[in-house]
């Protein structure tokens, strides 16, 4: 009762308030709908802090224990704790314990600048080598249907850079006219190619998503589907 | 014969093959050199980004500008000089501007674009009358479901802890509602596509986007009905940044253009990519003739 | 050489060029905490950056720093941006006067003690024994997110999309009928429609069917080819930025 009845009442009352309260906005729906959301808002943040506890608990296990690589786990918690630390207390902060977590000046802010956004942004820079290396050995125009795809992936890449005006203007430069047209027309086909035949792809998938989306909602609120509860749900 | 064969199959499996660092040097140098050059170039926007343009320039002096910075460091280089134009063309036409995160990573950013931008380039604009910053909450979609309905439930201070009723751009406003435009900074979740669904159809209140090109296309379905205009990557601000300087040259030929700046990078990179995935075809098909050729031999 | 003998040569440069990059930086902008901060910010990139090369101590060191710093931003931010001055603020005012004076003053609402309960009982989950509590807030969350996603769902994204989708075909303008317009306006209709049919399972891809599923084929190959090129487009600009830091903000050598 306590590990399966209880968490799928909170899910169909909490889910079934939220769907009254978009039809009903009154009271007691409206304003339950809006505390339900508020209160959720606010459990969001000791997920940030179950992720944080998580965190510690393995990287002290794997220290502890001596296991593979267990030197970095060590780098792992003094960034975690040296950074908990300089926002909690925000130290340095010029305006005190009472002004903004990320003022400018805080040792908070200067960790943000210094290792999280070097960090975070490189890890995501890497991908544009990774593109670019996938593009060169997987992208193989097989048959019609990966020959589309490969043309359209040309004209946007060519179409959304100055090229297509540059090349025209060597074009209309040496005389060749009729190449300096094709290429200046790239640009309005790169825009009819996302106007169009990409809004209407989009768009499909986008219905078929919200289809998706609707109908797991409802399985969740009805109690049908249970999986997030863990393996002894059934 | 069957020698010069073999050679020449060994050097098309070399190339078909060939070591990825190779690769990555070519990318990289495609990158730095044109940012060495430092060359920039006019770019027409697109009637997408026009459309945004057009909104921001047409709000009379005095409106509300709530700007939404759903970013991280992951994707400021695509996204903050979106951020830096529009902020610089708002405070140009005189908008009142409310400034806030779904994302965590947003407010360090929110917190960076004021002390680069606002506060050195408008030194007339105020704290609590011309511009605030509300700061990040938690709860994603949540949030954005309360503040809808009721502002101050979620935000009773600002982001530096002052009471919100004591600020005077905040007494006329109750909620999003209040809002005459919104623009979302971003392209992951939460972002643009959530504030369109549940503040932008719900509440009736314009929105706009500005964000990464990999989220671009998804959200070409909701404009113009559901979104006023969207800012697609790097793309996307180099238009903006050149119809603002076209439009504003007195105001704009000092400012940076970081997103002009980048563009040349990107036209060269895109054209070594292209190149690659030519090169790599030709290689693909070559490879897969001797293949066939070998097999009827034998 | 003895790899011992590499590795603790590439160590020593390391450290030496991070040791002049500080030197060279603080000199520049006349501040030793600027020289350690954009060295480090310079060094970290380079760090994530050798993994192109292979993976390595550097890389690693890089990573696992980045895990620690991540979590912790993330705590603090939630912290302070939402459990002081809407949880704790709200249950006990006078608790937040040296933090948060503005809202010591305020009313107490005992309602947020359903939050505060649901918030401990999700952090049972780190308990070995009593794990199956925090059932109950991930229900909460569950709900909330299903109640919300619903409506807004069928609303914007279904709704919306097929209304937006219910165009004239033939596309009047001032001067007459536009044929450019009109065949756009048609391939929209005729491009979602397929596409849809394609998704659609439950009947064999046969016949007419399988033909207007062929057509959605092709109509999402040029969504993806789209697709395909936006995130080239977008992998470089972040390449770029890395890149102007490098040999902009740290080398000084781009404006």
């Amino acid at each position: 009762m306590w590990r399966r009845t209880v968490p799928i009442m909170i899910t169909f009352i909490v889910g079934t308030v939220l769907v009254v309260a978009e039809f009903i906005p009154h009271k007691p729906f409206g304003n339950l709908g809006e505390d339900f959301s508020l209160y959720f808002d606010i459990i969001a943040v000791f997920a940030f802090i179950l992720g944080g506890g998580n965190l510690c608990r393995v990287h002290f296990s794997k220290v502890y224990r001596k296991k593979t690589d267990w030197q970095f786990s060590i780098v792992t918690l003094l960034g975690f704790f040296v950074m908990l630390a300089a926002g909690l207390f925000k130290i340095g902060n010029p305006e005190g314990i009472q002004g903004d977590v990320t003022a400018a000046g805080s040792l908070f802010a200067d960790l943000y600048d210094s290792m999280f956004t070097p960090l975070q942004g490189t890890m995501y820079a890497l991908l544009a080598f990774f593109v670019a290396s996938a593009s060169y050995r997987a992208f193989r125009a097989k048959n019609i249907d990966a020959s589309i795809l490969l043309i359209a992936a040309f004209v946007i890449l060519l179409g959304r850079t100055p090229a297509p005006s540059l090349i025209a203007d060597f074009f209309a430069g040496a005389g060749i006219t009729f190449m300096a047209t094709a290429f200046n027309f790239v640009p309005t086909l790169t825009d009819w190619i996302m106007d169009v035949p990409n809004l209407a792809g989009q768009r499909a998938i986008l219905i078929g998503i919200a289809l998706g989306v609707i109908s797991m909602a409802l399985r969740l609120i009805l109690g049908v589907e249970r999986t997030y509860l863990g393996s002894d749900s059934k | 014969m069957a020698n010069d064969e073999k050679n020449n199959r060994g050097l098309l499996d070399r190339l078909q093959f060939i070591d990825r660092r190779y690769i990555f040097i070519f990318i990289a140098l495609a990158v730095i050199i044109p940012l060495l050059l430092g060359l920039r170039f006019e770019e027409k926007p697109s009637p997408i980004v026009l459309a945004l343009y057009d909104k921001v320039d047409n709000m009379p002096p005095g409106s509300r500008l709530l700007m939404s910075f759903d970013y991280g460091p992951t994707t400021a280089p695509e996204i903050q000089p979106m951020v830096d134009v529009i902020l610089r063309h708002a405070c140009l036409r005189g908008l009142k501007v409310y400034l806030m995160a779904v994302w965590a990573t947003g407010q360090s950013l929110t917190v960076q674009t004021v002390e680069d931008v606002l506060i050195p380039e408008f030194p007339d604009y105020e704290y609590g009358i011309d511009y605030i910053n509300l700061g990040y909450k938690a709860g994603n979609q949540g949030l954005i479901r309360v503040i809808v309905d009721d502002m101050k439930r979620m935000y009773s201070t600002d982001a530096n802890g002052t009471d919100i009723e004591q600020v005077p751009m905040m007494k006329q406003v109750e909620s999003l509602k209040d809002m005459d435009l919104i623009v979302s900074f971003g392209g992951g979740f939460p972002g643009i596509k959530e504030w369109i669904l549940f503040a932008g159809d719900p509440g009736a209140i314009p929105i706009g986007g500005a964000c990464t090109a990999v989220s671009a296309p998804q959200l070409y379905p909701y404009y113009p009905n559901q979104m006023v205009g969207l800012l697609g990557g790097i793309k996307g601000a180099a238009e903006y940044e050149s119809h603002v300087l076209d439009r504003y040259p007195d105001s704009f030929k000092t400012k940076p253009t970081p997103g002009m700046n980048m563009m040349v990078a990107q036209m060269v990179a895109h054209i070594v990519i292209m190149l690659f995935i030519v090169f790599g075809n030709v290689m693909y098909f070559m490879y897969r003739g001797k293949e066939r050729k070998l097999a009827m031999e034998k | 050489m003895n790899p011992k003998t590499i590795k603790l040569i590439i160590f020593i440069v390391i450290l030496t060029s991070i040791v002049l990059s500080v030197y060279f930086v603080s000199m520049d902008r006349d501040s030793i905490r600027e020289g350690i901060f954009v060295t480090s910010a310079a060094f970290l990139t380079l760090f994530i950056m050798s993994f192109l090369y292979k993976d390595n101590p550097y890389y690693k060191f890089a990573e696992h720093l980045f895990v620690g710093v991540s979590a912790a931003y993330w705590m603090t931010m939630g912290f302070w941006g939402t459990m002081m001055p809407n949880l704790v603020a709200k249950l006990w005012p006078g608790a937040v006067r040296g933090v948060l004076p503005a809202l010591a003053e305020k009313d107490a609402s005992y309602w947020f003690v359903i939050p505060l309960f649901l918030g401990l009982v999700l952090l049972m989950r780190l308990s070995p024994k009593g794990g199956w509590i925090s059932r109950w807030a991930l229900a909460f969350i569950v709900g909330t997110t299903a109640g919300l996603n619903l409506i807004r769902y069928l609303r914007s994204d279904f709704i919306a999309q097929v209304n937006n989708t219910i165009i004239p075909l033939v596309d009047k303008t001032e001067a007459g009928i536009s044929f450019w317009g009109s065949f756009s306006n048609i391939f929209v209709f005729i491009g979602v429609l397929c596409g849809l049919i394609y998704f659609f399972f439950s009947k064999e891809h046969k016949g007419f069917f399988g033909g207007a599923a062929r057509i959605g084929i092709l109509v999402l190959m040029l969504t993806f080819g789209a697709g395909f090129g936006y995130t080239v487009m977008a992998r470089i600009s972040l390449l770029a930025g890395r890149m102007t830091y490098l040999f902009g903000d740290w080398l000084g050598l781009i404006n």
